[in-house]
């Protein structure tokens, strides 16, 4: 296959995916830093690039609306949004997930107000990880090319549908470039095929009811079943990861394990701070130091097992969150993985780490610095540290 | 338009056996409207009174493909559905014409949903949205809404002590609505079947965003006797506290002109929400609201181009 190497933004690899896949509806509305993918795919809608019905709503309430009608109809829709977008769209998220509907969603990470604040945080997606999406977080411009790529499989895979939200971080990912392989669009759009719904609003030989109202008697097994899909959705996510390698050459998993094997220490991160945890990893193993990093890729399903198998014999963890979960404990990461780890025997020393809010930057020093206190926690056998801040003026 | 054997003719698409209240206007005015497409449709309802009766799961009233999804985006979830129709029928993985019918109460159309028909009007999609307006929120047991006419008692504008009901006087949608220039803007009511499935007709031939306001009565919300429903609808018309008009391209047409404009106080003396009017002291609210009512009356006949009665 022929690839193109090409210097794309995350903004420009998510509308270059967009554009090979030219899904039949897009319904978004514009947020900095995600704007950019929408006047993109604008212009390949003027250009004739793509043959799109383009719905520029008014507002990301009426996005994700709109896109819950047209998936409903059978179409294969998309939008795109950030932080208060997605705030906007909450109730919609539910619904969407609720209605079982394969929606793929790039989801460009930024902080929620207030302070008003356009910069990079995991708060906005985060704070929708209870709404039924599946959420995979990337980083960078190759992974949210190709993690689009893989999101419309997974999404309309017979025994997932589910929507998806593929995450990238804000300016950091969105606005900065780099060198992307791009596959053939013939590749691509054989790859992802067309959609082929069971049930659609656009059948008159067979009208079908969706949105129905639920009592007592029902509403529970509903959501058993939605909860359901996240339990029997992996072996699905794998099998279009292991489709993907297939074809494309790219291995994706649920996390990526790097320098773990023998390691005593770890960090685990979401997102674009994977690439500066290694490069620290790295510095670290030079001076002997048994250090590695577990970059979480796929938050929803949450990936306990596949954990468990990365970290059953490293003794400290520290948990780097770039959100704030309010609870006067840690962010939401630390609690999935504390969680996670608690049947574990020895149980690991596991430690909450907020930073980056609101597009702070982290620095290699500022990991390195976690590394050394997680070295001194293990010694002193502490435990009882749930969350520390980094980079912050106190 | 098609005769009445003709419409009987038709199947039924709002079925009987949904779980509306004794004499509900709304549930007289859905099937009406849905008995008159002659090409299969796709409705799209608000959350409200006629969500909450007809699709109670495992069942369910409709038997065209029916979507609801929230509160304030009937308009909106259809813009996505008509946009799909459109990109399967150009990609050629549709074959079957259809029209699209968006529906809400007046708490959908009026406030919370306001945006979301303002947006899918001013985009141009092919599609009739129907509000079925019964003045207030009405599945939540009889709140104040921007539709509740002045005076009228509501749960949260109530007649107490000191306060005599709702302040305000009502909002205008449908001028609302003429004002984005759709291709069509009407007022309807269940009590002028001809009429409404005149209007619900040209609204679906025509190729753009349409919009039917449908005075729809509430025996529980009004306070009047569940048999009295088109009666008191007639009524309504006949004093011009809800006039039959339609604006196609901006041009206003008086589709139904009472031949002898009625006094409100019959009127509203027939519903308990109005009953602290005729208290003594009363009366020059019952004034304000004939004033009202004859002022938007003589405007419309100015837009019509017609003069006063």
């Amino acid at each position: 296959m022929e690839k193109t190497l090409r210097a794309l933004t995350g903004n420009e690899a998510a509308a270059e995916a967009l554009r090979q896949i030219n899904p039949d509806v897009v319904a978004a509305y514009p947020i900095t830093p995600q704007t950019e993918i929408v006047q993109l795919y604008s212009g390949f809608v003027a250009d004739g690039l793509v043959d799109t019905e383009m719905v520029a709503v008014e507002s990301e309430h009426s996005a994700m609306s709109a896109t819950i009608g047209a998936a409903a109809a059978g179409a294969r829709a998309m939008t795109a949004t950030s932080s208060q977008g997605l705030a906007l769209m909450w109730e919609m998220l539910y619904i969407a997930a609720g209605l079982r509907l394969p929606i793929v969603m790039p989801m460009v990470n930024r902080t929620l107000s207030a302070p008003l604040n356009i910069h990079c945080d995991h708060s906005d997606s985060m704070g929708a990880r209870d709404s039924g999406w599946i959420q995979v977080y990337c980083e960078d411009s190759q992974e949210v090319y190709d993690s689009l790529i893989q999101a419309v499989r997974i999404a309309e895979h017979p025994e997932v549908l589910n929507p998806i939200m593929v995450c990238l971080d804000g300016f950091i990912l969105s606005h900065a470039m780099m060198g992307v392989q791009v596959y053939p669009d013939d590749e691509v759009r054989d790859f992802v095929g067309i959609r082929e719904p069971h049930y659609t609003l656009l059948n008159a030989r067979q009208p079908i009811t969706v949105g129905a109202i639920d009592m007592f008697d029902y509403y529970f097994e509903h959501k058993r079943a939605n909860a359901e899909i996240m339990r029997t959705c992996k072996p699905h996510l794998q099998g279009v990861f292991d489709a993907f390698a297939d074809r494309f050459g790219t291995r994706y998993g649920f996390l990526e394990a790097y320098r773990l094997d023998d390691a005593e220490r770890a960090v685990i991160v979401l997102g674009s701070t994977a690439g500066t945890a290694r490069v620290v990893v790295d510095e670290l193993r030079a001076a002997g130091e048994p250090v590695g990093v577990l970059n979480l890729r796929v938050f929803r399903p949450f990936p306990a097992e596949e954990l468990i198998d990365a970290l059953a014999h490293v003794r400290g963890i520290a948990v780097l969150d770039r959100a704030e979960a309010m609870a006067g404990l840690s962010g939401p990461l630390f609690f999935e993985v504390r969680s996670a780890l608690y049947d574990l025997a020895p149980r690991p020393t596991v430690t909450g780490y907020v930073y980056g809010l609101g597009g702070r930057d982290i620095r290699t020093e500022d990991i390195a610095a976690v590394f050394h206190e997680l070295k001194d926690d293990i010694a002193a056998g502490r435990r009882d540290q749930r969350c520390r801040y980094i980079g912050v003026r106190e | 338009m098609p005769s009445v054997k003709e419409l009987i003719s038709r199947p039924t698409i709002f079925t009987g056996g949904h779980r509306a209240c004794a004499g509900c206007g709304a549930a007289i005015t859905f099937r009406m409207l849905l008995e008159t497409p002659a090409v299969p449709v796709v409705a799209a309802i608000s959350t409200g009174c006629m969500e909450v009766v007809s699709t109670i799961f495992p069942f369910t009233a409709w038997k065209c493909s029916y979507i609801h999804s929230a509160f304030e985006n009937s308009a909106s979830t259809m813009s996505g559905v008509e946009s799909a129709y459109r990109a399967l029928t150009r990609r050629g993985r549709l074959d079957q014409e259809f029209r699209f019918i968006a529906m809400g109460g007046d708490g959908g159309t009026y406030d919370i949903g306001f945006q979301a028909l303002s947006g899918a009007m001013e985009r141009g999609h092919r599609m009739l949205y129907v509000c079925y307006d019964n003045q207030a929120y009405m599945n939540t047991g009889i709140q104040r809404s921007s539709a509740t006419p002045m005076w009228a008692h509501t749960t949260t504008s109530p007649a107490g002590e000191v306060a005599t009901g709702k302040r305000e006087a009502r909002k205008d949608i449908t001028a609302v609505m003429v004002a984005h220039e759709i291709p069509y803007a009407a007022q309807g009511t269940p009590a002028m079947w001809s009429d409404l499935v005149r209007k619900v007709e040209k609204a679906l031939d025509t190729d753009g965003p349409t919009f039917i306001n449908v005075l729809a009565p509430c025996p529980l919300g009004w306070g009047f006797p569940t048999q009295d429903t088109i009666a008191i609808s007639r009524e309504a018309v006949d004093t011009c506290f809800w006039p039959l008009y339609e604006v196609v391209n901006g041009e206003y047409k008086i589709t139904y002109k009472p031949k002898e404009k009625k006094p409100l106080v019959d009127f509203l003396k027939q519903q308990t929400r109005y009953r602290h009017l005729f208290r003594k002291g009363g009366e020059h609210l019952l004034e304000d609201i004939q004033r009202h009512v004859d002022f938007k009356w003589a405007r419309l006949l100015k837009l019509a181009g017609k003069e006063a009665a």
